[in-house]
């Protein structure tokens, strides 16, 4: 029953859940907080908080961690299940109709028109992680490493081909020594 | 069967190493898919980073089910997309199992500080690319702009912009193959 119950609640959120990432948090905490209440509040934000300093895409972490809490080994693999299961029904149709239609103009020119937008989404992701949280150190008295931090790899990512796995361990020992 | 590995590693890579979620992956997507591997060619690629991300569901995992369609068909989406979660599934198991106190750790802690704002710059650097990608102008920079203001400042759901995005770039669309079609005849 409880794992019938999960698997209809990460139903919902891959059917329903647009805009990646951050827009489906609203929607995991309505599920799992206010509509079934297997977390509270606070348990919710600490849980966020871990699924986004573990490596992977963090809804499928969060997924994962709920799972368990709820039905154990078993139920976290449910949940997974059920979160990815409407996106690859949905991307196999769009999928299969896009690769036969891709020279058509209505395809081509809705697909660069939608682009901008796309841009702006990217961008409000890396705005809204610009927060105190990530840059506690930066102003007239700080020390500002974490600035130095964020443009070095900035510039490393934009200019050269180091990979980033590289950049992410580089700045993992940066904060190990200097912090 | 060789590409079909392949397809689990790349993604298990990435999934294992990345930190800081799907957007801040497509650095790492690009480089493994479009410069290593030469799976995709590179405007396709920021085409479907468009089509991904105005579907449901998890980014990363959509973005592994596409390579791997593209590449092997069901049986690479489901290769790509298995390894791009089974690293997440894994490492959080191992924490709730073992109750690992890693929130709190001290060290860890101090990592992390180093970590964050590397993360802000891994998800800048995409963003910018589709600045370019998508050529924006003077005048298409307003779309772009409302977007992040609707977002950012006015908490608007991203999911109302992406449905008017989808029902406006389809009806520009159609507007503009008619012009096309009016300024021929």
């Amino acid at each position: 029953m409880i794992y019938l119950q999960l698997f209809w609640a990460y139903l919902k959120i891959g059917i329903f859940g647009f805009g990646g990432g951050y827009a489906m948090l609203s929607m995991i905490q309505f599920e799992i907080v206010d509509h079934y209440g297997w977390m509270t509040v606070e348990e919710f934000a600490d849980m966020v908080a871990l699924s986004q300093m573990t490596p992977g895409p963090v809804s499928i972490n969060i997924a994962t961690y709920i799972g368990y809490t709820v039905g154990g080994i078993f139920g976290s693999l449910v949940a997974t299940a059920a979160i990815v299961l409407p996106s690859l029904l949905m991307l196999y149709l769009v999928l299969k109709f896009l690769f036969k239609h891709k020279e058509n103009y209505i395809v081509k020119t809705t697909l660069a028109s939608m682009k901008p937008v796309i841009a702006g989404l990217i961008f409000v992701a890396a705005l809204m992680m610009m927060n105190p949280v990530s840059f506690a150190d930066a102003g007239l008295h700080g020390n500002n490493i974490s600035v130095i931090i964020c443009a070095v790899t900035f510039a490393c990512m934009f200019w050269t081909k180091i990979n980033p796995i590289l950049l992410i361990i580089a700045s993992g020992l940066v904060g190990y020594l200097v912090y | 069967m060789k590409i079909v590995f392949q397809l689990f590693l790349t993604f298990f890579n990435i999934g294992a190493f990345t930190l800081g979620g799907g957007y801040a992956m497509l650095e790492m997507i690009e480089r493994a898919v479009v410069e290593k591997r030469h799976w995709i060619e590179k405007d396709e690629f920021w085409d479907m980073i468009t089509i991904v991300q105005m579907l449901p569901g998890v980014f990363a995992v959509n973005t592994a089910l596409y390579t791997g369609y593209k590449i092997k068909g069901i049986r690479g989406a489901i290769a790509a997309c298995l390894g791009a979660i089974i690293p997440s599934i894994v490492i959080i198991l191992l924490i709730a199992v073992f109750f690992l106190d890693y929130k709190t750790n001290p060290v860890i802690e101090s990592i992390f500080r180093g970590i964050r704002p590397c993360v802000v710059a891994l998800i800048l650097s995409p963003s910018v690319k589709m600045f370019i990608n998508a050529k924006v102008n003077w005048k298409t920079a307003i779309f772009p702009i409302a977007t992040v203001c609707l977002i950012y400042f006015f908490h608007v759901s991203p999911v109302y912009i992406i449905i008017a995005t989808i029902a406006g770039s389809i009806g520009f669309a159609f507007y503009s193959q008619n012009r096309l079609k009016k300024s021929k005849s």
